[in-house]
């Protein structure tokens, strides 16, 4: 099957009314088995329990970055090939790209209490990540401003592809600014190598998580493509009453 | 003179004079410049030591956001009147007349905010190396200001909405033109870095911001005007 196939909505829906109970089954199980594991990790020497933040705020993380790639293969599907699901996908990826990095900031920011003895510090991931956040909300807003949902989806796609441009060299150009003032008393993250103990867990977590997103994404496509069926319900509605001059 | 480029050149001499005379509003940048400047103080108390180690800062600061906030109606106005369509379907390539127009906003903004910059480091109580250094990092950062704001200022005739959403969605892209500004202005201040390094950066990121906006903000245009 090719992907221009399921540019028709209806097949689209067709496909994904009995896919999703099957991927939201998966993503339970998944997360059964990574939160098992998760209670089966040795607490680090230093950290202690708290370093089982990790496990949900690193697959946060990734899926923050996965859904600004996501809208930009979808904003290159609606402004390369006109496909008409792509700007649902992109429209759909936005508020749940959002979410994971705000979860990503907060349990950082929980993390960060008790490691580094506040909340926030202006470390260079740190602030990345909330410029990320601050895109994303940027997009979301232009598409809640404009009401024609194909207006708002080229501008929206020529937006997220900027930003994907951009999102690297902000990267670099916050850790650059982050080298330049560094305080001394902030904790350096990674470091040694992960050990298996943890890093089993944490790959289970972010196969966990990955299909989260995918499970909300595909729901929240199939949301869309009914909002928009009511809403030119709607619209035909209107113009079909009497007194509406046509 | 080629045909490619007077059309190129009746438009930026278009564009500057409706700049300058009167209802072209190219003065009003520096007056918002002017105003945020003189704020400052009133908000960080009138501390002559803290005024001049923050006042690079605070001169790009009101520097980006004067720049950003006069770019609101570049496209949007010659769509009203519907130059805008002449423009786009002329034999000149859209990218090309952008870059003109882009050029001459500058001129008309952004070139007066890196003169009026040493008088307002008076203000800010900078010594005239560190006021020499602020208004030469706004000379090469303002365009990468501009550039960046023309797909702010063509999305604003795509959506057909202008204001304070056009600052949310463009404002976190000046990131890395703010960081080096700042940055290069206090190496040639205080060091640690030398001036060179951030500077060159930042002409870098004018370079680049010159491409990514003129093609995105033509792209924006021609999605916006079918």
């Amino acid at each position: 099957m090719a992907l221009i196939d399921l540019a028709n909505p209806t097949r689209f829906l067709s496909l994904a009314r009995p896919t999703l109970p099957w991927l939201a089954g998966l993503t339970a199980a998944v997360f059964a088995v990574g939160l098992v594991l998760t209670h089966g990790a040795p607490d680090d020497y230093q950290q202690g329990a708290t370093v089982k933040i990790m496990f949900i705020h690193v697959p946060s993380a990734w899926l923050g970055m996965f859904g600004w790639t996501l809208m930009s293969a979808a904003a290159l599907g609606t402004l390369v090939w006109r496909h008409p699901l792509a700007d649902v996908a992109a429209k759909a990826a936005a508020p749940i790209g959002a979410a994971f990095t705000f979860l990503c900031l907060v349990t950082g920011s929980l993390w960060g209490r008790p490691m580094w003895g506040t909340y926030w510090v202006w470390d260079a991931r740190l602030t990345s990540v909330l410029l990320l956040f601050l895109m994303y909300l940027g997009v979301i807003a232009l598409w809640r401003t404009v009401e024609d949902p194909s207006r708002a989806a080229r501008a929206a796609a020529i937006l997220t592809l900027v930003g994907a441009i951009n999102l690297p060299i902000i990267k670099w150009s916050v850790d650059w600014w982050n080298t330049l003032h560094q305080p001394a008393s902030v904790v350096k993250l990674g470091g040694p190598a992960i050990h298996p103990t943890i890093l089993l867990p944490l790959m289970v977590m972010a196969l966990a998580f990955t299909l989260l997103f995918l499970t909300l994404h595909l729901a929240a496509m199939r949301n869309e493509i009914l909002r928009r069926r009511v809403r030119t319900l709607m619209l035909m509605q209107a113009q079909a009453a009497p007194g509406s001059g046509s | 003179m080629s045909p490619l480029l007077n059309p190129l050149l009746a438009l930026f001499l278009r564009d500057v004079r409706l700049a300058i005379r009167v209802g072209g509003g190219g003065g009003i940048g520096v007056l918002f410049f002017l105003i945020v400047t003189v704020l400052m103080p009133f908000a960080i108390g009138p501390d002559l030591a803290l005024l001049g180690r923050i006042g690079p800062a605070i001169l790009w600061l009101g520097a980006l956001l004067a720049s950003l906030l006069t770019l609101d109606r570049l496209f949007a106005a010659d769509h009203e009147d519907g130059s805008l369509d002449l423009i786009s379907m002329s034999e000149t390539p859209l990218e090309l007349a952008i870059a003109t127009k882009a050029a001459a906003h500058w001129l008309t903004t952004g070139l007066p905010l890196v003169i009026a910059t040493p008088f307002l480091g008076l203000f800010m109580n900078l010594d005239g190396t560190a006021s020499a250094a602020v208004a030469l990092t706004l000379l090469a950062g303002t365009p990468a200001l501009t550039f960046v704001g023309l797909i702010g200022a063509a999305l604003s005739v795509a959506l057909r909405r202008g204001g304070l959403l056009l600052a949310v969605l463009v404002l976190p892209l000046t990131v890395p033109v703010l960081i080096f500004g700042v940055a290069a202005s206090n190496a040639a201040i205080v060091g640690p870095v030398p001036f060179g390094t951030p500077f060159t950066i930042l002409c870098a990121l004018t370079l680049v911001s010159l491409v990514v906006g003129i093609f995105a903000a033509a792209a924006a245009l021609r999605q916006g005007m079918e």
